[in-house]
């Protein structure tokens, strides 16, 4: 009787390693309760019930012996889609039965420690130049295009090292809008640039919260309303750390 | 010309935006190609009818419709490609213009401006549920086919 109790603990670690990675790595709570039962469907427990919130997983499954429950607290969250896709297609492959559970543990440990993100140069080449398209995509003029690359590719620089040092994401945020709208008015003040109003809005996109917003949205469709509830409340704090942040510039106007 | 541009921009713009997401590497153009047809959509209707709000729902129902039908045909989940397209429809450049009137005290115009960035956040809202609807019953229709 000693060895399926083991193997039901095993089977709950690699489902919550599986629902935590894509949790931590920016998915939809609906698809982690997915991955997690079908995981777990996979290797023969049938009944598992889950809960999942942006901030923990707790998963339970039912079976001969007394239910088994664990609890895994989730506290820092980032946006890495390619981590998703990953544990997804591991969760393909173990649904349709050529991985053990050995193996899957493996994997998805090697998934964990894994650091598959651009490099950080790319990263912010990415960010300015997004914000030079979307100056140009809201209307502003070509002459813009530069200072708006140079000041969203400040912002999101400034943005991930404020991060580092002082880990409040909402704080590092306001900090980041404000070095935004700081270089954006240096940059009309000096004759560089000429609409104020586009230089700022093309660079302050990068730090827009659409992932939280549209993921908040898939949730509460979903019926998810306590993730959805509170991704929502993220980006509505984020969205007015970045509005605090400019709007300190422009008081100073 | 104009179109042009947009065109270039929204889809460097949205390749940008996968890149910071971290899209796998595969995936970046078809992101990228999902938000110029989103944003050509919804430059092309506001320009056309003068109505942000109709605009986007339009521009949101084709992302998350196509979105949903290329995840399916990659067998990769879905966010992958609507999380960049939509990034452009969001009304960031209202919200701001909301919190400049704020700012400097003109709340009348401040509240109008806001009131529309909820209306146009909301109709991102309903597109996505629009496009869910329709995806449900395009696969209700493919399992009659199969059934019959």
């Amino acid at each position: 009787m000693e060895k399926p109790v083991e193997r039901t603990y095993e089977i709950m670690e690699v489902c919550l390693l599986a629902g935590k990675i894509m949790l931590q790595s920016g998915g939809e709570t609906y698809r982690v309760e997915d991955t997690m039962m079908r995981i777990a469907a996979a290797f023969g427990i049938e009944r598992t019930h889950s809960y999942v919130t942006p901030t923990g997983i707790i998963f339970s499954a039912e079976g001969t012996e007394p239910t088994k429950t664990k609890l895994i607290r989730i506290s820092e969250r980032s946006t890495d889609l390619k981590k998703v896709s990953m544990v997804n297609s591991i969760s393909r492959r173990i649904t349709s039965g050529d991985v053990t559970l050995e193996e899957a543990m493996e994997y998805l440990q090697e998934i964990d420690s894994l650091d598959v993100t651009f490099p950080f140069r790319v990263q912010v080449a990415a960010a300015s130049l997004a914000s030079g398209c979307f100056m140009i995509m809201f209307e502003g003029g070509w002459n813009d295009f530069i200072p708006a690359m140079i000041s969203g590719g400040m912002g999101y620089l400034s943005f991930v090292y404020f991060h580092r040092f002082i880990p409040i994401k909402f704080f590092s945020e306001f900090l980041a809008s404000f070095v935004i709208g700081l270089f954006s008015f240096l940059f009309v003040k000096m004759g560089v640039g000429q609409q104020l109003d586009k230089i700022i809005i093309g660079s302050v996109m990068t730090l827009v919260p659409g992932l939280l917003l549209t993921n908040a949205i898939r949730d509460l469709m979903a019926g998810h309303l306590v993730s959805g509830l509170s991704k929502g409340a993220e980006a509505f704090l984020t969205a007015f750390a970045i509005g605090a942040g400019i709007a300190v510039v422009l008081s100073f106007l | 010309m104009a179109v042009l541009a947009q065109a270039l921009t929204s889809f460097l713009a949205t390749g940008a935006f996968g890149i910071l997401f971290n899209v796998p590497k595969e995936t970046l153009v078809k992101c990228g190609l999902i938000g110029t047809g989103g944003w050509l959509i919804y430059y092309l209707l506001e320009d056309y009818s003068n109505n942000a709000i109709l605009a986007t729902l339009a521009a949101t129902v084709f992302i998350a419709v196509l979105s949903q039908q290329l995840a399916k045909f990659y067998k990769t989940p879905v966010i992958i490609f609507s999380v960049a397209g939509i990034i452009p429809l969001v009304p960031g450049g209202l919200a701001y213009d909301a919190m400049r009137n704020f700012v400097e005290n003109d709340y009348n115009s401040a509240i109008a401006l806001a009131a529309k960035v909820l209306m146009l956040a909301g109709s991102i809202a309903f597109g996505l549920v629009f496009s869910e609807v329709i995806n449900q019953i395009i696969r209700k229709i493919n399992h009659n086919k199969v059934r019959i």
